[in-house]
């Protein structure tokens, strides 16, 4: 039956090619254009780690002092300072914790082909790596006592030991940081969380990092920020010690703490870490401390931009347009049928046989606008690409997205097609009979 | 005209009727409030700059070597840069124009910290920025070139001096003349004294809300990184371009040129997304229009063949050519006219939404009655050639069978 159905449908759209392309292609653009933006939403909200979004929290100290606060209305830094940053990981109260900031740094190769180029750094402790799952291709993180001795070890991304070793275990090998050498420990697998959550600081759809290198090397080194430093008082001294003492925020701190337990315990030494700070003349505003979980974090940073969203709201819009314009045409093209409905149904079909008849033909037009549509989102997202050039990583369409514009054509063209299929079975067959 | 045949006929098929007003009023809401969208972001991203941004790009060079000497660099660079032929000017700078990357701070006009603030943009250059950014003077004097202060990042603290934006200088004193005046850096610490008025200058921010209040201060931080502007004569930027790349290799061991980018790279790139989106809302209007449009064609189109008998019998009474094409323009109109009443709702209810989303002013009222205009015309074109046919039906078809 259901095929008899299709080669009938195949057969009514045959023989109409004009009204039938406009069909589909009113369906294929709606689609399109709310595959296009529905696919960058979908990235831009998607959620990067999903096994422990719920175990690791952002940390915010309200460190701000001056008389109003970081953001209005009463909303704490995002980042934290140095000297909360060390304190806190020394206080070691979570599973894990983190303290890390971005920075830019010329690497050298032994091989003297290579010239000397710019990397983008993490400047991090080792728990970011278990911390945040992130793979390894050879080798692992540097140790603790790494940490402590500020040793110059160095993680390497898989894009950098592509460049600086050709892809080869580089493991036990040297390069030059900044005119210091450096041993590689560990070389990364392809890692690229989207939206890069742990640093919403510098470019939110971003790539990661070129390599990482231990946080305790800051200070020997003068590691600059490659990020947002915001600060509400003078940094004192004027020089790097006076500036890692300062009450400047730039870094992001990161616990993980796997339950609500764990999660209110940390809460509460924050509180105690703050009012002990207060006793010595610090954190002049009142008690502002958060904990928020990854996907609370993403929301509160409002990752998404705004405009993202309106775009999905006006494509859906554009959608609904597409859809009456299509049930238009489907009526009016059943309608012109009307005859031989009528003789179908002359000749014994039932109502329900003549239904599904119709219900099958849009939802064969539905498929058909469908897959034209996927094509044309593919398209726009190129095009977007083009435009977007610092933010590719949004531009993409993962089966997710497939799966769920399809299921849209076909579920808007099926609703498109219930009211004109309903409309056609409704007419009496003597009526259409008489005319012919 | 007789408005109530059209009506009656119009109540007798209901469906289509309704379809084609409500892609009408759907059309209308998105039309009106994608241009909205677009028309503010044109405006933000053709804001006047103040700067000769087609004629200006910038050098980004890294030092690498344990014994390079920032200051050093920073002189024999800008020594070559301003050397070279077709260079009007060259000038060290702490943040790109329109980079979308820089230092704010707020300021105040009060030593008191806890004094209300103004934020502002902040660039620190040496004394050839005004002639390298292409910008006149309004009132007082330019740097000096012993105004310049030569520190690092972290021990820079702001100079006694500084350049104003007009815009910035009303804000801080309205209503009188900002040229001697003193303002606060940094929470009241650091007194400056204005000594120049330029009129029109963009700070590194462009789609900020403030960015015309920009401060330029006489300062060169030595640093590992730096960057400098450099303004060629008309049209010879990217010769130029080509040139410094091979003399700032030669002349550097221990430094390499990170990026040469035009200033018009770096704006195109802050305004990206808006580029993008507004690209995307104009496709959108486009699509939709014609959609629209081929929707009335389809649905007018197929009431003239389901009435050919009817409009066959009525040339046979008499009536012309004209008032049969009148006759379905007529009830075009009287559909879109119902669309873009219920549309007008739709735009507003939609821009309530967008307002809250956006946290920007409302629709400007017109843009309702002209988005109107534009759909009224857009139905009668697309009725017209289906009308047309419509006339051009014989009056003897009437009595045959079709």
């Amino acid at each position: 039956m259901f095929t008899y159905n299709l080669r009938l449908a195949l057969l009514s759209m045959k023989r109409n090619p004009i009204l039938t392309a406009l069909m589909v292609s009113a369906i294929a653009i709606g689609i399109g254009m709310a595959t296009t933006t529905l696919a960058i939403y979908h990235v831009m909200s998607g959620n990067p780690i999903p096994q422990k979004s719920d175990q690791l929290y952002a940390v915010q100290l309200d460190s701000w002092g001056g008389n109003s606060p970081f953001k209005e209305p009463d909303e704490p830094p995002t980042q934290v300072t140095y000297r909360d940053a060390v304190a806190l990981m020394q206080a070691d109260k979570a599973q894990y914790q983190n303290a890390s900031f971005q920075s830019a740094l010329t690497v050298q190769s032994d091989n003297p082909s290579i010239k000397p180029f710019m990397v983008i750094a993490r400047v991090t402790y080792n728990d970011f790596f278990p911390m945040f799952d992130v793979p390894f291709e050879y080798g692992g993180p540097w140790s603790k006592n790494a940490d402590q001795d500020a040793e110059q070890v160095v993680v390497l991304s898989q894009e950098t030991n592509e460049k600086l070793f050709g892809g080869a275990n580089s493991v036990g090998k040297e390069i030059s940081l900044e005119n210091h050498r450096f041993r590689v420990v560990g070389v990364l697998k392809r890692w690229n969380p989207v939206p890069k959550f742990y640093d919403l600081e510098n470019s939110q759809f971003g790539d990661t990092e070129d390599l990482y290198i231990p946080f305790s090397l800051t200070a020997p080194m003068q590691l600059q920020n490659n990020g947002n430093t915001s600060c509400w008082k003078d940094t004192g001294d004027h020089t790097f010690q006076g500036f890692l003492n300062s009450e400047c925020v730039w870094i992001q701190f990161w616990a993980q703490l796997p339950t609500a337990a764990d999660r209110d315990a940390y809460h509460d030494f924050l509180n105690a870490y703050a009012d002990e700070q207060k006793k010595l003349g610090r954190f002049p505003r009142p008690l502002n401390n958060h904990l928020r979980n990854v996907t609370q974090w993403l929301a509160y940073r409002k990752v998404v931009p705004v405009e993202v969203r309106a775009l999905v709201g006006l494509s859906f819009m554009f959608l609904m347009v597409c859809m009456l314009n299509a049930v238009g045409l489907i009526l009016a093209k059943f309608l012109r049928r009307s005859g031989e409905i009528g003789l179908r149904r002359a000749v014994g079909a039932s109502r329900m046989t003549l239904f599904r008849q119709y219900v099958v033909e849009t939802a064969v037009i539905g498929l058909a606008g469908g897959a034209l549509g996927l094509g044309l989102s593919w398209f726009g997202l190129l095009g977007l690409r083009h435009l977007l050039t610092s933010t590719t990583r949004v531009t993409h369409l993962d089966w997710t997205m497939v799966g769920t514009s399809l299921l849209l054509a076909i579920i808007a063209s099926v609703i498109a097609g219930l009211y004109p299929a309903w409309r056609m079975v409704r007419i009496p067959p003597a009526m259409y009979l008489k005319l012919q | 005209m007789e408005i109530r045949p059209i009506l009656s006929a119009m109540l007798r098929n209901k469906t289509g009727a309704i379809l084609i007003a409500l892609q009408i009023a759907l059309t209308l809401a998105i039309v009106c409030n994608a241009v909205f969208i677009i028309h503010g972001r044109l405006v933000m991203m053709n804001r006047p700059t103040g700067i000769d941004t087609h004629n200006i790009f910038v050098v980004s060079m890294t030092a690498y070597r344990p014994d390079y000497n920032a200051a050093n660099m920073i002189r024999t660079d800008l020594d070559v840069l301003r050397r070279i032929p077709g260079v009007v000017d060259a000038a060290y700078t702490g943040s790109v124009p329109l980079s979308g990357s820089g230092s704010t701070d707020g300021i105040s006009t009060k030593s008191d910290p806890k004094a209300p603030t103004v934020d502002e943009g902040e660039y620190y250059m040496d004394d050839h920025a005004l002639k390298t950014l292409g910008v006149r003077l309004a009132e007082g004097r330019d740097f000096t070139h012993e105004e310049v202060v030569h520190t690092g990042w972290h021990e820079y603290t702001p100079p006694p001096v500084a350049i104003i934006s007009r815009a910035l200088a009303t804000k801080l004193f309205p209503g009188q003349d900002a040229l001697g005046k003193i303002f606060y850096e940094a929470g009241g610490r650091y007194p400056v004294t204005v000594i120049g008025v330029v009129d029109t200058l963009t700070n590194s921010y462009p789609s900020w809300h403030n960015y015309a209040l920009t401060a330029i201060f006489p300062a060169a931080l030595e640093n590992k990184f730096s960057d400098f502007m450099v303004r060629t004569l008309p049209g010879q930027r990217d010769e130029v371009m080509k040139e410094v790349d091979g003399q700032l290799a030669k002349t550097h061991t221990g430094a390499y040129v990170r990026h040469l980018r035009t200033l018009d790279w770096y704006e195109a790139n802050t305004f990206q997304a808006d580029h993008a989106l507004t690209v995307l809302l104009t496709v959108m209007i486009c699509l939709i229009l014609a959609i629209t449009a081929l929707g009335i064609v389809g649905l007018a189109s197929f009431s003239v063949s389901q009435r050919t008998r009817q409009i066959g019998t009525r040339r046979a009474l008499g009536a012309r050519k004209t008032d049969i094409v009148r006759y379905f323009m007529m009830e075009n109109w009287l559909i879109t006219s119902i669309g873009v009443a219920l549309g007008s709702i739709f735009a507003v209810a939609l821009n309530f939404w967008l307002v809250n989303l956006f946290d920007v002013a409302p629709i400007s009222w017109y843009y309702i009655p002209v988005g109107i205009v534009c759909l009224w015309m857009l139905g009668l074109l697309a009725v017209l050639s289906p009308a047309l046919r419509a006339a051009a039906i014989p009056p003897a078809i009437a009595t045959r069978n079709v």
